[in-house]
C-alpha cells in the first residue's frame, strides 16, 4: 500500500527551483534513504514532505491511512535548543499535541504510551531526566520517542547520526531496523553510507540537476549509486 | 508598617495590578527568552514610550493610541527578528531608539505639565482607578491564554518545524505571544516605567533558568520569582521613599546575581563529588 506518492514535482524555494520533475513513491514498510550532495535539496524534499513548504509545481499525496501531520519527525538536533530546560518526558509527550482533541493537558492513555516507548528505547529511567544534560545518543532516542508518538505509520529522520560517535549511530540504526521490522515504514536522510548499503530497500539520490530513484540494489548497480560507493571508499 | 502602607487605596490598586502584571509578564517572558526574542520586549517598550509621548502631545487618550501602535510594533519586530539574526538585533535598536527620541520631543513639546520622569520610570501615583482595572483584567486575560495555550505554546518554543509538521499553527502561536507581550507591556509601563518594564519579562525567566531544568518548574518559579521580587520592591521603595519601578528591578537584580552564585556551587560541588 502507497503512503506518500509524489508525480512530477518541482521543489524550491520562493519561486526557485532546486528539483524538477521528481516522481517518487513510499510504500508501507519500506526503508527509503535520501542521499545527495550539500544543496541538493534534500532539506527542501524534507520540508515539502512535511508540508511545511508548498512545491512550487505538482502534488504530494498522502494516502493507505496516513496524513501529512502524522509523520514521525525526527529533526536535525542542530535545529534545537540544547540549552532548553525540559524534561524527557515532557518532550516526548509534545510529539501527541497535534494529533489530540483535548483542550488542555494529555490524557493518562498517551502518558503510558510514552513511557512505554521511552521503555522499549532503553529511557524508561530518564524520564524526569533534562533534556540538556543528556549525551547526544540518548537525546536522538528521546526525539525518536517524540517522532513515534506523533505517527504510528511512517518516521522521517533528517540525518538522524549527525554528531554521534559510531556506536552510538550502529544503535540507533539497529533501533530503526527493528521499528521497521514491527512494521514502521521508515524515511531517512543520510550523509552516512552504512543505513543505506545495510537496511534501506529504496533509494533517492538527489543530485544538481538529476536524480536517482529506484530499490537499493538497481542504485549501486547505477552509475550515481557507483560514485556514491566511490566516494564514500565502498568501490571495492 | 505594612498595615499603614496598605491602608491607602491608591497602593493597594497599584500593588495589586502589578502583581497582576509582574505573573503575565514572567511567564510571557520564559518562551520569549527561550526564542531569543527578550530584546523585542525591550524594544515595544521604547515604542510604548514614543506612543505615550506623542498622545500627550495631542492630548489624545493614553491607552488609546498607545495599545494599537505597540501591538503593531509587536508583529514587525516579530517579523523583523523572524527574517534574519544580525539584521535584526539593530533594526530593533533602530526602533527603540528612534522611539525614545520621538517620544522625548513630543513631551516636551507638550510642555510642563507632561511628567517625563513618571513615564520613563513610571510612578505608582499615576496609577488611576481604570487603569489598575485594565492592567488587571489583561494580566488575568494573558495568565489565562497561557494556561491554556501552555503546551502549544511550549512546542513552538522548544522545535518549531516539529510543532508544525504534526499540525500546530506555530504561526497563531507565535502572533498570540506577540499580542499578549505588547498587551502586558503597555499595561504594566505606567508602573514600572517604559525603561524598566522590559525587566519583568527578562529578569524572571533568566532566574528560574539558573535553578530549574524543567520546562513546567521553570514556568512556575518564574512566576513565584516575579510575585516575590515585585512585593520585596513595593515594600523596599514604601519603607525607604524610593523610586517603586527602580526598587523592583534592583531586588531582580539581587535574587539574579544570588541564583547566579547559588549555580556555580552547585555545579561546583557536583565536579567535585563526580572527578
Amino acid at each position: 500500500m502507497t503512503l506518500i506518492e509524489g508525480k512530477d514535482l518541482t521543489l524550491g524555494y520562493e519561486g526557485q527551483g532546486i528539483i524538477s520533475s521528481l516522481s517518487f513513491s513510499v510504500g508501507e514498510g519500506d526503508y527509503l534513504c535520501i542521499v545527495g550532495e550539500n544543496g541538493s535539496g534534500k532539506s527542501t524534499f524534507v520540508k515539502t514532505v512535511l508540508g511545511l513548504v508548498e512545491p512550487l509545481r505538482g502534488d504530494i499525496i498522502y494516502s493507505g491511512g496516513l496524513r501529512r501531520n502524522a509523520i514521525g519527525y525526527l529533526p536535525q538536533v542542530s535545529g534545537i535548543q540544547r540549552d532548553f530546560p525540559s524534561s524527557v518526558m515532557e518532550v516526548t509527550l509534545s510529539g501527541c499535541l497535534g494529533r489530540h482533541r483535548r483542550l488542555f493537558g494529555y490524557s493518562s492513555a498517551e502518558k503510558q504510551r510514552a513511557l512505554s516507548i521511552l521503555g522499549s528505547l532503553g529511557m524508561g529511567d530518564r524520564i524526569s531526566a533534562s533534556f540538556q544534560e543528556l549525551s547526544g545518543g540518548q537525546q536522538q532516542r528521546t526525539l525518536l520517542a517524540r517522532a513515534l508518538m506523533a505517527t504510528e505509520k511512517l518516521l522521517f529522520l533528517d540525518e538522524p547520526s549527525a554528531g554521534l560517535d559510531p556506536r552510538t549511530s550502529s544503535e540507533l540504526y539497529s533501533i530503526l531496523r527493528d521499528l521497521n521490522a514491527s512494521g514502521i515504514t521508515i524515511m531517512m536522510v543520510t550523509h552516512d553510507i552504512h543505513p543505506a548499503l545495510n537496511d534501506a530497500r529504496t533509494i533517492l539520490h538527489l543530485s544538481h540537476g538529476r536524480y536517482f530513484f529506484g530499490p537499493k540494489e538497481a542504485y549501486f548497480a547505477s552509475d550515481m549509486g557507483k560514485e556514491f560507493l566511490k566516494e564514500a571508499g565502498h568501490d571495492k | 508598617m505594612i498595615s499603614e502602607m496598605l491602608s491607602y487605596p491608591f497602593i493597594v490598586r497599584a500593588l495589586l495590578a502589578g502583581l497582576f502584571v509582574s505573573v503575565a509578564a514572567s511567564l510571557l517572558g520564559v518562551s520569549l527568552v527561550l526564542r531569543r526574542f527578550s530584546m523585542i520586549g525591550d524594544g515595544l517598550s521604547h515604542v510604548g514610550f514614543g506612543a505615550l509621548g506623542i498622545s500627550a502631545l495631542l492630548s489624545l487618550q493614553p491607552m488609546a493610541v498607545t495599545i494599537p501602535v505597540v501591538i503593531v510594533s509587536a508583529f514587525v519586530l516579530l517579523h523583523i527578528s523572524g527574517k534574519s539574526r544580525s539584521g535584526g538585533d539593530s533594526a530593533i535598536a533602530l526602533i527603540s531608539s528612534s522611539a525614545l527620541a520621538l517620544g522625548v520631543i513630543a513631551v516636551s513639546a507638550a510642555g510642563v505639565n507632561t511628567d517625563l520622569n513618571a513615564f520613563l520610570f513610571g510612578s505608582i501615583l499615576s496609577v488611576s482607578r481604570t487603569d489598575s482595572l485594565i492592567a488587571a483584567a489583561v494580566s488575568a486575560a494573558t495568565i489565562f491564554s497561557y494556561l491554556v495555550f501552555y503546551h502549544q505554546i511550549y512546542s513552538t518554543t522548544f522545535d518549531p518545524s516539529f510543532a508544525k509538521a504534526t499540525g500546530i499553527s506555530t504561526g497563531r502561536y507565535t502572533s498570540l505571544l506577540a499580542l499578549l507581550t505588547a498587551l502586558v507591556i503597555v499595561v504594566g509601563m505606567r508602573i514600572l516605567g517604559s525603561l524598566l518594564i522590559s525587566s519583568l519579562i527578562i529578569f524572571p525567566a533568566a532566574i528560574a533558568m539558573k535553578l530549574m531544568r524543567r520546562y513546567a518548574t521553570v514556568s512556575i518559579a518564574a512566576a513565584a520569582e516575579a510575585v516575590l521580587a515585585f512585593i520585596a520592591g513595593f515594600v523596599l521603595s514604601y519603607a525607604f521613599s524610593l523610586p517603586t519601578g527602580a526598587s523592583i528591578v534592583a531586588v531582580h537584580m539581587v535574587i539574579y546575581l544570588t541564583a547566579s552564585a547559588a549555580r556555580s556551587i552547585i555545579i561546583l560541588a557536583r565536579e567535585r563529588r563526580a572527578p
